[in-house]
């Protein structure tokens, strides 16, 4: 059996993380290439319904990642952000959804090398979960209609 | 009832107000909306234990609102969505009059919000204990049981968005689902976009639901969604200690934040 690549998609902040992951790049720190990351203007940005169309698209972790507590570039995004979160997490724990499978952590334009610990760490930690066979089952009756019709 | 139906009289006749919302005699065991714009009609206004219905739903829709000055039969959980509305800015003060029917059958008049949220504070907020049960049932569940049971539900549902079209909170022109660029929820009823659109509802009612289980009893399958924004809402006020419905100013638990809100997954 072909060993399991798990797909992960990373929705990070502009002025935090995807900063601190060019970092990562021009520093040559290697890391995991099973991250697809997605620039966003800050993680106050981030609509739960994007965690749930990244997994609707078939990706089996998501990282959801910005600006450390005080550091937000619009002053309070992260905050609010994170309050969303925690409500968010309550109901998909409650609705029964692999919550394991989403990630947040608060990466700076410094932390290059958090960065890749980070993603190796969970790209790992995903891999021992497998496929995120729960979510592709129920995908599966809507699947035609998301490759007829792109969600972009 | 007598004191309901003189109150309703009273007010038309002064010209408080033009329209009153309440309920009346419908079919079989049911009752249903009625709309009093004359004071001869207010014999048929009811209220009995089956007046259960959320009336606020009627208050922000276009026929309601252009005529004028409304008057409305409530019961606290319905004086809450009430509030709520206000703290929404979608209702002013003494615009609304309302006919509040306390458990022993008293009918207070109401316009000032500042006394209806003195009669609402004195009322229980607590989920019902069936439902509280139900909770806890599927609280105590494994995580793969809990998925089983809500994925088995919501594939009965049909999108019918009688549990939007119920709430009183729901008054998006243009909601979510309607919006098709990007296409956020499916429009057909499949596994997916049924999860998809159920998260999405209750998402959108995080810290604004009064519990007062209008989704679920309009629900033409019997999905009981109402758990959701039951149990998501009871959460909110446990971690943020805020409760909607209580206060006519605005208090939107994810519109404000405390730079210590303490949570156990960031890494």
């Amino acid at each position: 059996m072909p060993s399991f690549e798990p797909k992960i998609t990373a929705f990070v902040c502009n002025w935090c993380t995807y900063a601190g992951a060019d970092l990562t790049g021009t520093s040559r720190i290697k890391y995991a290439p099973n991250v697809r990351i997605i620039r966003l203007p800050c993680t106050g940005r981030i609509d739960f319904m994007l965690i749930l169309k990244a997994f609707a698209g078939g990706a089996d972790g998501v990282i959801i990642s910005g600006c450390h507590p005080n550091d937000c570039h619009y002053t309070s995004g992260n905050f609010h952000a994170r309050r969303r979160w925690m409500v968010f997490r309550s109901l998909l724990d409650f609705i029964g959804f692999d919550t394991r499978r989403i990630f947040f952590s608060w990466v700076s334009a410094a932390e290059g090398a958090k960065w890749a610990q980070l993603v190796n760490a969970i790209t790992a930690e995903v891999k021992k979960l497998g496929p995120f066979q729960n979510y592709a089952e129920l995908t599966k009756s809507g699947l035609d209609l998301i490759a007829e019709n792109s969600y972009a | 009832m007598l004191e309901l139906h003189n109150r309703a009289r009273q007010l038309l006749e002064t010209q408080a107000v033009n329209l009153i919302l309440g309920y009346g005699e419908g079919h079989g065991d049911e009752p249903r909306p009625v709309f009093i714009d004359k004071p001869d009609t207010v014999t048929r206004l009811i209220f009995n234990e089956r007046c259960i219905q959320n009336l606020a739903v009627y208050l922000l829709k276009p026929e309601v609102r252009t005529q004028g000055k409304i008057g409305i039969v409530t019961t606290i959980p319905v004086s809450r969505s009430i509030l709520q509305l206000a703290a929404e800015n979608q209702i002013r003060d003494e615009e609304v009059v309302l006919l509040l029917v306390q458990a022993d059958g008293k009918v207070s008049e109401v316009t000032r919000f500042s006394e209806l949220e003195g009669l609402v504070a004195q009322h229980e907020t607590k989920i019902p204990a069936p439902d509280q049960e139900k909770i806890s049932i599927l609280q105590k569940k494994s995580r793969e049981e809990r998925w089983q049971y809500w994925v088995n539900e919501f594939n009965r549902c049909i999108k019918c968005y009688a549990c939007r079209a119920s709430c009183p909170m729901c008054y998006c022109t243009n909601c979510t689902v309607e919006c098709n660029q990007p296409q956020w929820i499916p429009v057909p009823a499949h596994a997916l976009g049924n999860l998809e659109w159920h998260i999405m509802r209750v998402m959108h009612l995080a810290g604004r639901c009064i519990k007062c289980g209008e989704c679920a009893r309009a629900c033409p399958v019997d999905i009981p969604l109402h758990l959701l924004t039951f149990m998501l809402n009871d959460n909110i006020a446990d971690i943020f200690g805020q409760r909607a419905g209580m206060k006519a100013k605005p208090d939107y638990v994810l519109s404000t934040f405390k730079p210590d809100d303490k949570e156990n997954f960031i890494r």
